[in-house]
């Protein structure tokens, strides 16, 4: 017994407190939310707390995984991701329109969520390989090895997937030392390329960039839901309306409210004063997680780190501004708060990560 | 070397890293903030407004309709009153094949062909969400067949609703009116007026006759339940409740049974009658005939009743009391025979000889007397009571047309009674200056001279002779006729009597208005125009008869009635009040196409003060006419 709990010490020594509170914090009011959104559904609740409770000890596992081993999982699992991508390219599941769908009989899963995870921790791979001679070609490809899961993603189509991870493979890019001038060229290029990339778009796309300009042309399709997440937003005021106490919440104006707009349910029940507080947690685990990146010993450590802090902060971004109504409606949950357990356990796997590069620093470094 | 450089760069990049740090921390600061600029300008700057846009999510009004108030005459018969009943309606918006739909449930309920006509006109008048009634007045045996095919007759729906039922019958419906569906007319209206939200709830309002002219009253306020609902509109509670206010009950100055016997009174004749008391104004029945069921306006007509009744002949939609103008004919006299003792131009006691026609000096041009031969020697009195035309023409000529015109107007000629009914007509009483607006033409003296025995281009209505009757009856009291004497708040149960009007009084000398009223009993006395018929009348009347003619007669024919198609017979007139000594009742009646006022148009009047000054019912007739109103 003593040893068994020896271990289970030892363990949870690799967990980072700083992390570990801001996360059981944001849980926790994602539990008081998905609770009030979901009318108490017991149903709802207790699957959500089966997810963190497996979220949260695949977390504790990956914070005992030492970045050098870690580092070593990023090409098998990239490459497993990119076969899978191209499996649900060819026999996948169609789902609202899209192939994106893996179905391995028990379960059914996206591919695409594997890739969140391993295109930094293969990016971070190589750069660590090519730890001091990089080049301009190391970049080149890197910026490869991001293009093809994204554009595979892309036409599932998926948009929304697409870009969050275009977006984490770019953060290692520009956190390996991307040159400015590079991004600046890419920047004027995007740009220019708009239009195509607008007629490349699928119909659904165009519309809900349409609609995200202008919700009011279509208030009964598309913009709904935009329309009634700001009424709900709005109309929560400086402190809300209480918990269990969002007319728009309860009485069914909130579409997808336990899920992607449950920032729409937390905005209306807890006013602005919550928002900051929200947005202050989250600023919080960037925060530790830069300050990690920062203390790392290792580039595999500070790439994987650094670039995972501000993803987690794009996907808020991402989302809250679309349930706020300055983004379009992509399709983005709200990390940590959310119903789902696949977000979930993506997400505290890379909290994971951000522990282990934290509590494994002194170790390297012996 | 080969080591020295990588570690070099090792320094290098982890100096980069750092600022690059800085730069991913200042992005994420920057996404934040605008987050939180987003989040404050929805919750702290246009918390107002998204909060009324959340209410107005969550809280829909309920509006109640108001039960309508009840029509009653004078003894409290019901004349309008509300029931339930299902109705089969039909709402298109929830309808894929209309006509397939209609096909099916023509299968379960019968639909005639009417119904689907009235239908198909309220369809096309009605906006996608409304719903249409198909049938109303289901049986309970329709209304079970029909709930038990509800499940695949989507937007065929039974609703329970208040409908309005005329049991008086035709004869009231030109008094009563009907109230029929709120068209876009009416709506636009109720917009303008701000009234548009008290008809939330209502599918009716009054189109004609007294449900028109007093539907503010009759129709209440309109109650509203505030409920919460949820996105999908089902309701989960109610937050408040503001009850509809019933609509005032109306009872009249009518007498359902005395208009049943003037009605009956007119037999096949088509015209109108109206009796006023003279003292208070109130209307004590108002005949226009022929009359129509109300009931069929009530829920839509189907166009093809509609049409028929709109384009007879007999113009059954005609309120002829108040939008029948006729040349009042000899009725005119006793107003000119006041004027000629109160201006001074005659005495009682001047007598002219009718030799049976009239010329103007420098004229050759005859006004023939009604009589030829004329009356011989003829005073005021007996020109009255034997309608001698040629007085009149004499006496038209002496008094010039503009005299003329501002005497009589002060009988309210020419002018609205102010009745409490909508769509009253002003008649025509001419003058110089008349003549001159209207026709830009000057006025010639052979128009004054016809003027003089109510021709040329006098009109007036029914109403207004009965009101200029009742002035002679009153002594100059100039009132103003009203159905409704009272209006009941149905929640106090409070008679509120409505008080008449009077308009002015007309200053006339007694001994002058004596001999009027006396030449006015003596048309009922022997030798008068009327004597037939107050023939064993309890009572003594006073009255006038009067001839209107419906076409030209040329100058060196006659008139004679037996040659004349019965469309374009005279039509008989006849103003009378009683008792002669002290009035109750005043009558104007007219006759369409019924020849002689004395013969056609004073009996009418005979029988209506017959039952209403002694309770006698006319011999003929039957007992279900006068015990409908009961």
């Amino acid at each position: 017994m003593p040893q068994t709990s020896s271990w289970i010490v030892r363990r949870l020594k690799h967990l980072d407190g700083i992390l570990l509170t801001l996360v059981l914090l944001l849980l926790g009011i994602s539990l008081a939310v998905v609770a009030s959104a979901s009318g108490q559904s017991p149903a709802r609740i207790s699957g959500h707390l089966v997810n963190m409770g497996l979220a949260l000890g695949l977390m504790i596992v990956m914070a005992n995984v030492p970045p050098h081993l870690l580092s070593k999982v990023g090409p098998p699992l990239y490459a497993a991701g990119l076969v899978l991508l191209v499996g649900v390219a060819l026999f996948g599941e169609v789902r609202n329109g899209s192939r994106r769908w893996m179905n391995l009989g028990i379960l059914a899963f996206q591919p695409s969520e594997l890739l969140k995870l391993a295109l930094p921790l293969m990016l971070a791979w190589y750069f660590q390989r090519n730890e001091g001679v990089l080049r301009a070609r190391h970049f080149m490809v890197g910026g490869a090895l991001l293009l093809v899961p994204f554009l595979l993603i892309l036409r599932q189509p998926d948009l929304g997937t697409a870009l969050m991870i275009g977006a984490s493979g770019f953060y290692l890019l520009f956190f390996a030392g991307l040159p400015w001038k590079v991004m600046l060229g890419g920047a004027v290029l995007g740009t220019a390329s708009l239009p195509i990339v607008w007629g490349l778009m699928h119909d659904y796309q165009q519309r809900r960039v349409l609609t995200l300009l202008d919700p009011t042309s279509d208030p009964l399709g598309d913009g709904y839901h935009i329309i009634q997440s700001t009424i709900a937003i709005g109309s929560g005021g400086l402190f809300g309306k209480g918990w269990m106490q969002g007319t728009q919440n309860q009485l069914d104006f909130i579409p997808e409210r336990t899920t992607d707009f449950i920032y729409a349910v937390f905005g209306e029940e807890f006013g602005y004063l919550g928002v900051m507080i929200l947005v202050g947690l989250y600023l919080a685990i960037v925060a530790r997680g830069l300050v990690i990146a920062g203390r790392a010993p290792t580039l595999f450590g500070r790439l994987i780190a650094a670039s995972l802090s501000l993803i987690l902060f794009t996907y808020v971004f991402v989302n809250m501004g679309m349930v706020s109504g300055i983004l379009p409606v992509v399709g983005v949950p709200l990390p940590l708060m959310s119903y789902g357990g696949t977000a979930l356990i993506t997400l505290l796997l890379g909290v994971g990560i951000l522990m282990s590069v934290a509590s494994h620093r002194q170790l390297n470094k012996t | 070397m080969n080591r020295a450089t990588p570690l070099k760069n090792l320094d290098l990049e982890l100096t980069r890293f750092q600022g690059r740090l800085k730069v991913g921390g200042t992005f994420v600061a920057l996404l934040a903030i605008a987050l939180l600029a987003r989040a404050f300008y929805l919750q702290v700057v246009q918390h107002e407004y998204y909060t009324q846009r959340a209410e107005s999510n969550r809280i829909s009004l309920v509006p109640t309709a108001p039960y309508r108030g009840l029509i009653l005459d004078r003894k409290d018969r019901i004349l309008a009153e509300n029931y339930s009943a299902y109705t089969l309606e039909l709402k298109r918006g929830h309808i894929q094949d209309l006509e397939a739909t209609l096909a099916e449930v023509g299968g379960l309920v019968e639909i005639t062909p009417g119904q689907l006509r009235r239908f198909r006109r309220l369809l096309s008048e009605s906006h996608e969400f409304e719903t249409v009634p198909l049938k109303s007045k289901l049986t309970d045996e329709e209304v079970a067949i029909l709930a038990a095919n509800r499940y695949r007759l989507p937007g065929v729906e039974v609703k329970a609703r208040l409908f309005r039922n005329y049991q008086a019958g035709p004869g009231m419906a030109h008094v009563v009116g009907f109230i029929g569906r709120i068209n876009d007319r009416d709506l636009t209206r109720l917009r303008e007026e701000g009234r548009d939200r008290n008809y939330k709830g209502s599918a009716h309002i009054g189109k004609t006759g007294l449900e028109q002219s007093y539907e503010t009253l009759l129709h209440g306020r309109t109650g509203f339940d505030q409920m919460e609902t949820e996105a999908s509109g089902r309701v989960v509670r109610m937050l408040s409740r503001i009850p509809p206010v019933p609509g005032k009950d109306l009872r009249l100055h009518l007498d359902a049974e005395l208009q049943a016997v003037a009605e009956h009174a007119f037999g096949n004749y088509r015209g109108g009658l109206v009796a006023i008391d003279p003292q208070t104004g109130g209307v004590l029945a108002l005949v226009s005939k022929p009359g129509f069921d109300p009931n069929l306006f009530v829920d839509g007509i189907d166009p093809e009743t509609w049409k028929e009744l709109n384009e007879s002949p007999a113009r059954p939609m005609v309120n002829r009391v108040l939008r029948g103008i006729y040349p009042p004919g000899s009725t005119i006299k006793p107003f000119m025979a006041l004027a000629a003792l109160e201006l001074g131009l005659r005495k009682s006691s001047d007598t002219i000889v009718d030799p049976g026609y009239f010329t103007l000096p420098n004229s050759r041009h005859q006004y023939r007397d009604w009589k030829s031969g004329g009356h011989g020697i003829v005073n005021l009195r007996k020109s009255i009571s034997q309608s001698c035309d040629v007085y009149y023409y004499q006496l038209a000529a002496d008094m010039g047309v503009d005299r003329m015109h501002d005497y009589l107007a002060q009988f309210g000629l020419g002018e609205k009674t102010g009745i409490d009914l909508d769509g009253e007509s002003p008649g025509l009483l001419p003058s110089r200056d008349w003549k001159q607006r209207r026709w830009n033409k000057p006025w010639y003296p052979g128009e004054t001279v016809i003027a003089g025995i109510g021709q040329g281009y006098n009109l007036a209505t029914p109403l207004q002779l009965a009101t200029a009757t009742a002035m002679l009856a009153n002594g100059g009291k100039r009132i103003e006729p009203r159905l409704v004497q009272a209006v009941r708040d149905p929640l106090t149960h409070v008679w509120q009597p409505l008080p008449g009007v009077v308009r002015g009084q007309l200053a006339i000398n007694p001994a002058n208005l004596e001999v009027v009223r006396q030449g006015m009993m003596d048309v009922l006395r022997p030798g008068g125009t009327a004597a037939a018929a107050a023939a064993g009348a309890p009572y003594t009347m006073a009255g006038k008869t009067g001839t209107a003619q419906v076409v030209g007669i040329k100058q060196g024919e006659r008139y004679k009635e037996d040659q004349v198609a019965r469309q374009n017979r005279d039509h008989a007139l006849f103003m009378a009040y009683a008792p002669a000594e002290n009035p109750t009742i005043a009558v104007a009646v007219m006759v369409e196409n019924g020849g002689h006022g004395g013969s056609t148009a004073a009996p009418i009047a005979r029988a209506v003060f017959d039952f209403y000054l002694t309770g006698k019912r006319p011999g003929n007739m039957k007992l279900e006419a006068s015990s409908a109103a009961d």
